[in-house]
């Protein structure tokens, strides 16, 4: 008796890799699932962060997914592998900062090396042609099997039939005929297919799962490079780009202001890092310095931050400023009206 | 018993259980493992890796702005 082939998956926790799983298990293959984390993923972070979402169930959807599929799942931290590719994806970036067809070239790599290391068979992902439209097309799908060197060991069971056959299509570990031939954006096909196999509930049926998608997040992080002459982060610099108001008065420093408790809380854990200003004579925001301020510029911002606290409609607030080294002193500011707050300043 | 503590405080999902997860790879079976966490989903998340990956959630429980998870590591 032929002995089990066994799979590794992509589980982003979306639909599509839920289903391209599940199909292989349809037909008897062993499946393992594997999960990037590039810091970026949008996943429950924002969440995790804003009191006023504490209420909504916190649930990092790979691992719901594989608990959904009875599988074993590895999470892989890749931060700083990832970095290059952000920096320099050879096929370029998508409508803001994706590299989102280097990024699949990159994750399926690491989940072929997966396959070589643990005796495991092939690499499955959930990739649909036309789905997306830099990473999925038609065009791309063998950019990646080549890229990644995972060759014809990469099965798409969503979209197989309009591709041509796989290894383990051609080898029989797994029958086309019961593979599928999706195409295109329409999610009505995987939905149909959902209900077949009795998931009711999913995540994100068409989202993204990537920061670097949002024109918003992406605009904060090309400040980020431009004001430091460079295109380098750290794993705080973009978890921050996620919380908070931030805003830009002068080219050499920016201002970080919590919306909300949560984000304050949050914002509170950086308070040796960063030069941090919070409102004492009135309910405020706390808020961090990133970058080399003068005195004056220190004033400013403390304006700035008056500025979103109860005491904006007063004629001063108290303010209470901490420095790199711990030392802090009060600050008396007249709050910045909303007209003295230019559009321009807003990252 | 002796414990091998993960402090995975201030970091946000899915990095508490990355750590835990990383943390488990050398341990032997048996081993108790406790984590510090601040994210709530920690407290849904580690408990959900433990499941799939065969280990045993001995206790969960909340701090003040602490998520302690105590888990003994499985034989899967």
């Amino acid at each position: 008796m032929p002995s089990q082939r066994k799979a590794i998956a992509l589980i982003s926790g979306g639909l599509d890799s839920l289903l391209a799983a599940r199909v292989m298990q349809e037909q008897g293959i062993y499946v393992e699932g594997i999960n990037f984390f590039t810091g970026f993923c949008v996943e429950g972070h924002t969440h995790a962060i804003r009191k006023q979402d504490h209420a909504k169930p916190k649930r990092n959807n790979a691992l719901w997914v594989a608990e959904q599929l009875g599988i074993r799942l590895h999470i892989i931290d890749i931060i700083e592998e990832y970095k290059e590719v952000v920096f320099n994806p050879r096929h370029g970036y998508g409508a803001n900062l994706n590299p989102c067809l280097d990024c699949k070239i990159f994750m399926v790599n690491k989940a072929h090396h997966w396959v070589r290391d643990h005796g495991f068979d092939f690499v499955v992902t959930g990739e649909v042609i036309g789905q997306r439209p830099m990473s999925q097309r038609k065009d791309t799908m063998p950019v990646v099997s080549r890229e990644s060197g995972a060759e014809d060991l990469l099965l798409r069971p969503l979209c197989a039939k309009n591709l041509p056959p796989s290894r383990p299509e051609r080898e029989g570990w797994v029958d086309r005929e019961r593979l599928y031939g999706f195409s295109g954006r329409s999610r009505k096909p995987q939905m149909a297919l959902a209900s077949q196999f009795g998931f009711l509930e999913y995540a994100q049926p068409a989202g993204g799962c990537c920061f670097l998608t949002d024109a918003r997040y992406a605009a904060k992080l090309a400040d980020l490079w431009a004001s430091r002459g460079t295109k380098q982060y750290e794993l705080d610099d973009i978890m921050l780009l996620k919380v908070g108001r931030h805003l830009r008065p002068r080219p050499h420093f920016k201002v970080i202001i919590s919306r909300e408790e949560g984000e304050g809380n949050f914002l509170k854990g950086y308070r040796n890092q960063y030069i941090n200003i919070e409102s004492i004579s009135h309910p405020g925001p706390l808020a961090l310095i990133d970058g080399e301020p003068s005195f004056d510029d220190i004033e400013l911002a403390s304006r700035l931050v008056a500025r979103y606290g109860k005491g904006r409609e007063s004629p001063r607030v108290e303010l209470e400023v901490r420095d790199l080294e711990g030392h802090s002193y009060r600050l008396a500011v007249k709050p910045l009206s909303p007209s003295e707050v230019p559009e321009g300043w807003y990252l | 018993m002796s414990k091998v503590v993960v402090d995975a405080r201030r970091l946000l999902c899915p990095l508490p259980v990355i750590r835990v997860q990383d943390k488990v790879a050398a341990l032997m079976p048996g081993t108790r493992v406790e984590a510090v966490c601040t994210d709530p989903g920690a407290l849904h998340d580690i408990p959900a890796w433990c499941r799939i990956n065969g280990h045993h959630i001995l206790e969960t429980r909340t701090e003040g702005d602490e998520i302690i998870v105590i888990l003994e590591v499985g034989n899967p």
